[in-house]
């Protein structure tokens, strides 16, 4: 039982999408009930794995369970997990009853595929964390990419399919590289060792000319790139954001996202560390781009939908511009704002989407003095703000204070800090990010919740809705987020040290 | 020494903080099951509540307090070389070598600071009382300022930089809070978003300074920065680098130019927070930061300059927008920045422990001015131009007379507090290594600037004759007894604040300096040149002077019935426009930072650069496709003979191939 | 004996004549006629081969073809008359739909 814990969680969610398919349709209390119930204790084995996880080990993954699959091509189905994807493992898992509890209200047609969807979506975020296989790993990958197609596609706004479409399109361009790449990779692995094979460790172990390390990496960085999103790749993001429902855009932005960083510090950076090297400063820099040109655009969006959406972009250039530090408090810093963001994020676009149920508008412009009808809402909106524009003691703060960090230390390492101040550029600009977040993320709490209250006008048209306050159903769900966002403000160590030593390990990669 | 006392100090007013955010939040709840359950009425629930709030509010500060003191008596007690308080509570961010804890420190500087923070903090707390009876929001303020002096204690207490920088960006949340305060006023709102982002642009030095510091020596304790950059063989470029931009914190926060602009506008709070955050303790953090880091910027001697040269102008600056201004708040506000600046004059002068002692001084009679002005706008029921009071004084005589008393500090007036500190800071401001002619002239007129704004505030308000509607004025009235007995503590300490750091020159009888000795382990004031020191006396005088003029131009123009000062406004023309719109600084930063910064945003980056470039070339490239399709429709018409044909011809070809392959 | 070579060549162009018929005629009766030519030809190789080479693996296919063809025509006369009786025609040209 023990030994086959990690399966059973991420299998767990696609048993419980079967148990939901035949439920009769009619019964909807059942269904959500059902659904809430079993995403809890989806959580509920996840905090096992986190309890148990031991942060001292210092074997790469715990929790190893391999089940031959096609043995004579050496690919099995084999999970595990390291302290990074632990983090993020569980995250999917603590965000996912939170949307089912926010769908509740928000969703009313085809409920039961809904719910099933989700489940089969919870399987497929959570295999592709926990699995040491390459191969396994891209089926996963892809398998992500079909219940959001639909999540997005049925559920969305207006131009969902629009958006739907080029949310896969996107993707999926990047994919097809990628599966080129893992085909050349798989067989430079039997070339080399003469056996086959597709493990993660296994394949760490290749050496590979330069030149194609350098094809391989840009494959592989093309799809995880679209993924993150970094600039230039993001513009699927606004649109997937905006129109997906509620629960789309808190998987999208606390999970999927992820999975493109997740790559990163997984295959493409450790496959082919030589690539990285070449390619290092232009993607240092266009993580600081993308952190100042998020927040810019961000701050002139009209749709606060998508002001929350272009500035995951910023957030995400943190993270890329942690990773790409490579040393132990940049990438820590980048696996924990990984986290933050998705708490954060996750808990804007849950508000948003509270909001837009009561209001039926996402426009800024609509809103004005919300703080004096619903204060509570805006309580909570203001305390997820400001971890979002990362306030000391909020985990916002920690998770960019370390990538800052990291970057001075690498800087002071890489130029001898008493010959130039040129090391200073990348942090200087990064840190700036600071201002600007706090520009765009306080004008939209200044439109939306203060000035003159007109709830009227934003409750245009819908006024039977009116404005109630945080009901128990969503101050249950946005309970964990704001005890979160201070737990790990506080107390980041918690975290920290569950990573601590694969961090490690991931740096001393490429310190040999 | 390890001790489990300041966790005290701080716990306090976050519990407070805890208390009455939660029955803020939960307003509405608690009044409707108070009224199902207790059957309280509406307006019995609102008073219960306020009076909780209140008791809690108030309770856990003047607690604090006692913990403070408690935490004072403990120095005191303990050898002169090591009064230090240390407590580390938990480890904060630890990864790889880097360890940060969540550690606090009580020395003296703290001590000082601590005293100050939660002494004046108490006293505005039962100010706020009175002042905010009646408010709707009443829980939500005192959870706000129990808020704020929780993080304004966590600055003060923190033993790095990094905790410090928890209270440095806290204490800026609070003001946020506060100023916007009363949130359904678009501009409130707007000021108090103002105010965030100019402290976060200063925040950001912060950062970027602690940073280097870490870089540069490997720590972020305040002490190890200290002694590292006294010892340091570096080149002083980072230094001065790393000194200028934690000043440029220290400008965002202590309101200094060029980062001041926020500071005005946040008058807009309710006045007892313009008296605790916006005068007597958040804005001074920034000097008490660079007091703290004294050692590091003697090291820096271009970044001591610049705070120097800043400092003065600010002053000079501030002093000047303050002569004309017509809000009895607007005019207290630019006098503040005008004597922050004076506390960083002295920083930069070499003289931080002058710094801290008008820092203290200008706590007690600035809080005591500010409360004063919030006292008589509640008399006026919300009216704050001074051009419609006059002859307050027979109305609300207690507010006056503090008022007066304040005011003769703040001018300079021996033997009271501000004429003391202030005194000493022009002084060093010359005498010092590191003055200058120039620092002290631009100093001097400052003084002189204040001393007659603040009396031309005082004519205009409290003598002559009334200007208001006589409706307004029938209904003015003196404040409640808590307001009124706080104006007078802070009155009492505006008077014999000054003791604490008499300078040996300018007394005839010996008189211990107990600050300087105080902080003596800490910091030290810069050497004085030789010249500089036979010429105390006559300093002294001329700073009498100074205010006396002040004073007697403010009569010339206000104290009889004359119309001398319309009469220069018009003369001045120009100038005094220009004087009048604040040098129409904030009109430039709108017209050549916000509005270039919205448009490149708006138009080049997302309509251009996102719509046009990336989603252009993406969507180009679908539609490249879709042109390839059609080409290859053309040969798809459905045709299954067609489609036959192809195949045969195919086949053949293949065939072919094959033939001709095995063939040769 | 017929010589293989003949065989062969009656078989060639038996599948010529059912390929063109196929490609060319526009009467739907007609393509299935070609279509039973083309199976003959190949019937017939089957055939010859068997006899050819002894192994009577090739008359087994024939004997498949006949049973396949059979049945395949059955299923085609019955969509052919389904769709004379929708749209009135034997000729293909009037079938499609996809045509623009």
């Amino acid at each position: 039982m023990k030994e086959s814990l990690l399966t059973i969680t991420i299998f767990a969610p696609l048993l419980f999408a079967i148990l939901v398919a035949i439920v009769p349709r009619g019964q909807r209390k059942l269904i959500e009930w059902g659904s809430l119930v079993f995403s809890a204790v989806v959580f509920g084995l996840a905090i096992t794995l986190f309890l148990s996880f031991d942060a001292h080990k210092a074997s790469p993954f715990q929790f190893n369970q391999s089940f031959a699959w096609l043995p004579q091509l050496g690919i099995s189905f084999s999970v595990g997990l390291d302290g990074v994807s632990l983090l993020l493992f569980t995250l999917t898992t603590l965000l996912v009853p939170l949307v089912v509890l926010a769908s509740w209200t928000q969703i009313s047609k085809l409920i039961k595929e809904y719910y099933v969807l989700l489940f089969v979506l919870e399987t497929a975020m959570l295999g592709t964390f926990a699995v040491t296989n390459l191969v396994v790993f891209f089926i996963f990958w892809e398998m992500m990419l079909i219940p959001m197609f639909f999540l997005i596609g049925i559920w969305g706004s207006e131009q969902r399919i629009f958006a739907t479409i080029k949310f896969v399109l996107f993707t999926a361009a990047g994919s097809f590289m990628m599966l080129a790449a893992i085909i050349y990779v798989y067989l430079a692995h039997h070339t080399q060792f003469g056996v086959w094979s597709a493990s993660f460790t296994d394949l760490y172990r290749l050496q590979l000319p330069a030149n194609v390390q350098l094809y391989l990496f840009l494959a592989f960085a093309l799809a995880f790139a679209i993924k993150v999103p970094m600039f230039p790749f993001h513009t699927w993001l606004p649109d997937a954001h905006v129109q997906a429902p509620t629960a789309g855009s808190v998987i999208l932005a606390g999970v999927l996202l992820k999975m493109g960083t997740y790559g990163f510090i997984r295959l493409a950076m450790p496959l082919f560390p030589q690539a990285l090297y070449v390619c290092m400063p232009y993607l240092i820099m266009l993580a600081v781009v993308a952190i100042i040109y998020g927040a810019f655009v961000s701050y002139v969006q009209s749709d606060i939908k998508k002001l929350v959406a272009y500035s995951s972009i910023s957030h995400m250039g943190y993270v890329m511009l942690g990773l790409l530090m490579l040393n132990q408090q940049g990438v820590e810093g980048a696996v924990l704002q990984m986290v933050n963001h998705g708490i954060s994020t996750g808990g804007l676009f849950l508000l948003v989407g509270a909001l837009y149920q009561r209001y039926h508008t996402r426009e800024i412009a609509a809103y004005s003095g919300m703080a004096h009808s619903i204060p509570k809402f805006a309580t909570v909106f203001v305390i997820i703000t400001l971890s979002s524009v990362g306030l000391p003691l909020t985990n916002g703060f920690v998770g960019e204070f370390l990538v800052l960090l990291g970057a001075f230390q690498r800087a002071a390492a890489l130029y001898h800090v008493e010959k130039c101040l040129s090391f200073f550029i990348t942090p200087v600009l990064a840190a700036s990010g600071m201002i600007f977040s706090a520009l765009y993320m306080l004008w939209l709490v200044e439109r939306v919740f203060f000035g003159k209250p007109a709830e009227e006008a934003a409750a245009h048209a819908h006024g039977e809705h009116g404005g109630y306050d945080l009901t128990v159903a969503e101050m249950i769900y946005f309970a964990p987020i704001v005890v979160f966002i201070f737990w790990i403000g506080v107390y980041p160590m918690y975290f920290l040290n569950k990573a601590a030593l694969s961090v490690a390990a991931f740096v001393a990669l490429f310190n040999k | 020494m390890e001790t489990t006392l300041l966790c005290y100090i701080l716990f306090f007013p976050l519990l407070g903080f805890f208390i009455n955010g939660l029955v803020a939040f939960f307003r509405h709840d608690l009044e409707t099951a108070c009224q199902r359950y207790l059957g309280w009425s509406e307006e019995h629930f609102f008073h219960r509540s306020a009076l909780f709030s209140a008791c809690i509010g108030v309770g856990v500060i003047v607690l604090s307090f006692l913990a403070g003191i408690c935490g004072f008596v403990r120095l005191i007690g303990m050898a002169e070389g090591g009064r230090v308080l240390t407590q580390t509570l938990f480890p904060w961010i630890h990864s790889g070598s880097v360890r940060l804890d969540f550690a606090l420190q009580f020395d003296a500087l703290s001590a000082i600071m601590v005293l100050v923070v939660t002494g004046v903090g108490s006293l505005i707390h039962i100010y706020s009382v009175g002042y905010m009876h009646g408010d709707k929001g009443f829980c939500r303020y005192f959870a706000y300022l129990n808020l704020f002096i929780f993080a304004m204690l966590t600055l003060v207490l923190g033993k790095n930089l990094l905790v410090l920088f928890i209270g440095w960006e806290g204490v800026g949340l609070a003001s946020y809070l506060l100023i916007g305060f009363w949130f359904t006023d678009a501009e409130k709102a707007r000021a108090g978003k103002k105010a965030f982002i100019t402290n976060r642009v200063g925040d950001f030095g912060f950062i970027l300074g602690a940073l280097l510091l870490f870089a540069l020596f490997g720590t972020l304790d305040c002490y190890g920065i200290n002694q590292a950059a006294h010892a340091a063989k570096l080149p002083s470029l980072y230094l001065n680098l790393a000194a200028l931009l934690l000043f440029v914190g220290a400008c965002g926060k202590s309101a200094q130019i060029p980062l001041y602009v926020w500071l005005p506008d946040a008058m807009a709070g309710p006045t007892p927070v313009s008296a605790l955050i916006h005068a007597a303790t958040m804005v001074t953090a920034g000097v008490y930061m660079v007091a703290r880091m004294s050692a590091l910027y003697f090291a820096a001697p271009i970044a001591m300059s610049v705070v120097a040269i800043i400092g003065a102008a600010t002053a000079i600056f501030a002093a000047t927008i303050g002569l004309v201004q017509t809000d009895i708040k607007k005019v207290l506000a630019y006098s503040t920045v005008s004597q922050l600046g004076y506390m960083f004059l002295a920083c930069g002068v070499g003289a931080p422990i002058l710094a801290i002692f008008h820092l203290v001084t200008h706590a007690f009679f600035k809080a005591c001015l500010f409360l004063g002005a919030g006292s008589v706008i509640h008399g006026m029921g919300g009216e704050q131009d001074i051009t419609k009071m006059g002859g307050l004084k027979h109305k609300m005589p207690v507010t006056c007379w503090t008022f007066f008393i304040a005011t003769l500090a703040i001018a300079g007036f021996p033997p009271l507090s501000g004429f003391v500190s202030k005194d000493e800071i022009l002084f060093y401001a010359f005498a010092s290594k590191h003055g200058s002619v120039a620092l002290w002239g631009v100093a001097a007129l400052a003084a002189l600037c204040t001393s007659f704004y603040m009396f031309r505030l005082f004519y205009l308000t409290f003598l002559g004759e009334n200007r208001s509607d006589h409706h307004v004025y029938e209904h003015v009235h003196e404040s409640p007894a808590t307001m009124k007995w706080v104006l007078v503590a802070l009155a009492f300490l505006s008077v014999v604040g000054g003791i604490i750091a008499v300078p040996h020159t300018m007394v005839p009888f010996h008189m211990p300096n107990y600050l300087e000795h105080w902080l003596g382990t800490l910091m030290h004031n810069a050497e004085l040149t030789e010249a500089g020191e036979h010429l105390s006396s006559i300093f002294i005088a001329i700073s009498v002077i100074v205010a006396f003029l002040g004073l007697g131009i403010a009569h010339a123009m206000y104290g009889r019935k004359s119309d001398l000062a319309a009469k220069m406004a018009a003369k001045a023309g120009c100038i005094y426009r220009l004087v009048l719109n604040k040098y129409w600084i904030d009109e430039l930063y709108t017209k050549y930072i916000y509005t270039p910064i919205y448009k490149l945003s708006e138009t080049i980056l997302f309509q251009v650069f996102d719509k046009k470039c990336i989603d252009g070339s993406v969507n180009g490239s679908g539609k490249v496709c879709q042109k390839i399709s059609r080409i290859a429709l053309k040969m798809q018409q459905g045709d299954m003979q067609f489609y036959l044909l192809y195949m045969v011809v195919g086949l053949l070809v293949l065939s072919a191939v094959i033939f001709f392959n095995v063939v040769k | 004996m017929i010589p293989l070579n003949f065989l062969l060549i009656v078989s060639l162009i038996l599948f010529m004549v059912g390929t063109l018929t196929v490609l060319i005629r526009r009467n739907i009766l007609m393509i299935l006629m070609g279509l039973e030519l083309m199976l003959n030809a190949a019937s017939l190789l089957f055939i010859t081969y068997a006899r050819v080479l002894g192994n009577l693996m090739g008359q087994f296919f024939t004997l498949f073809i006949f049973v396949v063809a059979a049945v395949e025509v059955g299923l085609i006369i019955a969509i052919v008359l389904n769709i004379f009786g929708l749209k009135k025609s034997l000729l293909t040209s009037n079938f499609s739909l996809m045509r623009r």
